[in-house]
């Protein structure tokens, strides 16, 4: 556009400020044009691909699903390893609004996007695993099953991701210039804060409870009347490193998305999110033994699964916690990133031991999961990590809108 | 947002006050769920292989492909061929017999897998949408209408009984054995029963059934295993077996105990009351601690400026 235009240029639409960047259509279109989308958008396109088949063909199709063992990598990842790695919103708004620690302000927002996204993708994840998808309501409005811990899981996840949607608002809402509803959202934020950690204490502990009703195909080790209390803390410390790892991306990927305050913030908060999840970790570690003791299982830990059980838990539990306790208190900031991400794949490892691995273990053959579902819960990723950024790209999550302040 | 005691009152009464009536209404459905005690259960229908008298024919998986109106399976049922293999319960397959070489008797035993129609079933407390439902006929049943193919139902049932039509992408079904609801609710014996030759299972009264499975045993001590497997097993099952050989090898579980199922996850569901009871009062509590340190660092900070000021 000439010079001239631009000045009065009055098509400047909502549209193309709010969702374009600012940017004309052919702007745009060449700048989406880059190596990382079109890999991205490859895999994408097979994976709706598959999708598509799962629709038009069931379940059987695309999975490994047998009658001896119903689920596999969609629930296993989606909703057993997804939740607790979205456990981001509420640590990190507890520890801002309710203990006060405003050092942490800076990732707020960040925390509770992450979170809600990703109860927002465990339902898609639920959609495509479902049977019948298109009764997802029915617990929540058509026919209760008070005595399942799975309606329990359905209706707090439910309820959650609309208090994670309400608590995100604000941002929403200073990118929309929506400023009323932004208004009333910030009102209620202590209100949803505690309302969210009532809420996650409970379904996090409840996705462990489920497996409750299954001890004869539960492995002894992973077994135990304490599995609520285990899924409840190893979400806070999943919660803590992903916030700690996003961070870290952030910084080199988004660099310009952020705002000078929130990047010199990081490494200090980095440091103390470390070490609180350290003390997180050692706890979990501790529970993890009295569950060992209660069980009294002790010569299992010589078999092929017990070895496994000894690897999630000391090198992804007990090695974590001291390489976090040592770069805290040397100001090792690389180290409690790194650590930060072994630690979540420590508690992906734990989750799929207890919904996958573990569970049927002594089924003679079984196949865990197939190329298929793999390639399907790659193109999720791939499509929430670019929602994210679109969402990270538009409204002010590493940043402060310049018309409003921190206020609250 | 300074605290006074007014302010205090007001706001605590009022989390506390919700919180009860949170607390309460949870608390409610959970407790009126509990299934009936065993000894109060009004008593159903049950049914009782007997593998002692079962001759394999095959006679009870193809009156049961009958009265269901399942697809004719690719091997006739007339076929023996297909008991050199073990199988398990499939979509469109409710009931299997399998065969168990036996060195210590001339001839091979068989059992009959099928549904147990537990009295309190893993099952019907897994489902969500309270699909799966014990009837006071003693059967187990599915509705279809209600189901969302979650399958929790095949992760919490201890004999890996329902099965999922993996295949069907319109409106795929869970599949079991119902002990033929449809037609003991029209006082028809269940079509396996009709169809045996031998008399290797019979339908009768839960209570009646113990006792003729008890005589059996007494009678002819030599030919049968001194136990009813159902009787306590998940705490009791409305389909009873008796045996002549251990029954582990029968492939019948030994490892799941007496205790009916839905009682593991009983002790987690009572505490959900607890935490939205407490959780409010802990962490509003936390929250206006942190709000009084802040006010008292204002207050100190503006104290030190007036201070300063004064000087």
């Amino acid at each position: 556009m000439t010079e001239y235009a631009k000045q009065t240029d009055t098509t400047q639409s909502w549209a193309r400020e709010k969702l374009f960047l600012g940017l004309t259509m052919t702007d745009y279109m060449k700048r989406l044009i880059t190596p990382f989308n079109i890999i991205a958008g490859i895999i994408v396109i097979f994976g709706l691909v598959l999708i598509g088949i799962r629709f038009s063909q069931g379940l059987g199709a695309v999975t490994a699903a047998s009658q001896d063992q119903p689920w596999g990598l969609f629930l296993g990842w989606g909703l057993f390893s997804g939740v607790p790695l979205s456990a981001t919103g509420f640590v990190l708004s507890t520890a801002v609004y309710l203990f006060g620690l405003k050092a942490y302000r800076p990732v707020v927002r960040n925390a509770l996007l992450l979170g809600f996204l990703g109860y927002l993708f465990a339902v898609i994840f639920l959609l495509i695993d479902l049977g019948r998808p298109w009764r997802l309501p029915y617990p929540m409005f058509l026919s209760f099953g008070t005595a399942s811990v799975l309606f329990l899981v359905a209706w707090h996840v439910a309820l959650y991701l609309s208090c994670q949607f309400l608590e995100f608002f604000p941002s929403i809402g200073e990118w929309g210039g929506w400023k009323t509803l932004r208004r009333w959202m910030l009102a209620i934020t202590i209100g949803l804060t505690i309302f969210g950690i009532i809420l996650s204490t409970l379904h996090q502990s409840a996705l462990g409870a489920m497996f409750l009703l299954s001890p004869g195909k539960l492995h002894p080790l992973w077994y135990s009347p304490y599995i609520p209390a285990l899924f409840f803390i190893s979400a806070i410390a999943a919660g803590l490193c992903v916030v700690i790892f996003v961070s870290f991306l952030t910084k080199h990927l988004l660099k310009d998305q952020a705002d000078s305050d929130y990047l010199a913030s990081l490494d200090n908060i980095t440091l103390g999110l470390g070490t609180a999840a350290s003390f997180v970790l050692i706890t979990y570690f501790a529970l993890k033994v009295v569950a060992l003791a209660h069980g009294n299982h002790w010569d299992l830990l010589n078999t092929p699964f017990g070895y496994w059980f000894l690897v999630e838990v000391i090198i992804f539990v007990l090695l974590p916690c001291f390489l976090l306790v040592y770069g805290g208190r040397k100001g090792k900031v690389g180290l409690v990133q790194f650590t930060a991400l072994f630690t979540i794949i420590g508690i992906i490892i734990n989750r799929l031991n207890v919904s996958l691995i573990a569970l049927n273990w002594n089924l003679p053959q079984r196949e865990l999961f197939n190329w298929k579902e793999f390639v399907i819960v790659i193109a999720i990723i791939a499509i929430q990590v670019l929602v994210y950024r679109w969402i990270v790209q538009r409204m002010p999550v590493l940043r402060e809108h310049p018309e409003h302040k921190v206020e609250y | 947002m300074k605290i006074n005691r007014r302010d205090f009152l007001k706001k605590g009464t009022a989390a506390i006050g919700s919180s009860l009536l949170l607390g309460s209404l949870v608390a409610n459905p959970t407790k009126v769920f509990a299934a009936p005690k065993l000894a109060d259960r009004p008593e159903g229908f049950a049914m009782l292989s007997d593998s002692t008298r079962c001759v394999g024919c095959r006679r009870c998986e193809a009156a049961c492909n009958k009265v269901n109106n399942l697809p004719a399976p690719k091997i006739p049922f007339e076929d023996p061929s297909i008991l050199e293999e073990k199988r398990r319960t499939e979509a469109q397959v409710y009931t299997v017999v399998n065969r168990y070489e036996n060195p210590k008797w001339r001839k091979p035993v068989y059992r009959k897998i099928q549904c147990m129609h537990c009295a309190e079933p893993a099952c019907v407390s897994a489902c969500l949408v309270a699909a799966l439902q014990k009837t006071p006929e003693g059967a187990v049943i599915w509705d279809e209408n209600l189901c969302i193919g979650c399958r929790y139902c095949m992760t919490a049932c201890p004999f890996r009984i329902p099965t999922f039509e993996y295949f069907d992408a319109g409106s795929p079904a869970i599949q079991k054995c119902t002990m033929c609801y449809h037609r003991i609710s029209e006082g028809i014996i269940p079509g396996c029963a009709e169809a045996c030759p031998v008399e290797a299972i019979t339908f009768g009264k839960t209570s009646e059934l113990i006792k003729l499975a008890r005589d059996r045993i007494r009678e002819e001590p030599d030919k049968y295993i001194d136990h009813i497997y159902g009787e306590h097993e998940v705490g009791g099952t409305d389909w009873l077996y008796v045996s002549g050989v251990p029954f582990e090898e029968l492939d019948l579980p030994m490892d799941v105990g007496t205790t009916p199922y839905p009682e593991f996850t009983k002790e987690f569901l009572t505490a959900v009351p607890l935490v939205l009871v407490v959780w409010p009062a802990l962490l509003g509590g936390f929250y206006a601690w942190t709000r009084r340190r802040e006010q008292i660092a204002e207050a100190e900070a503006m104290n030190r400026d007036k201070e300063d000021t004064e000087r």
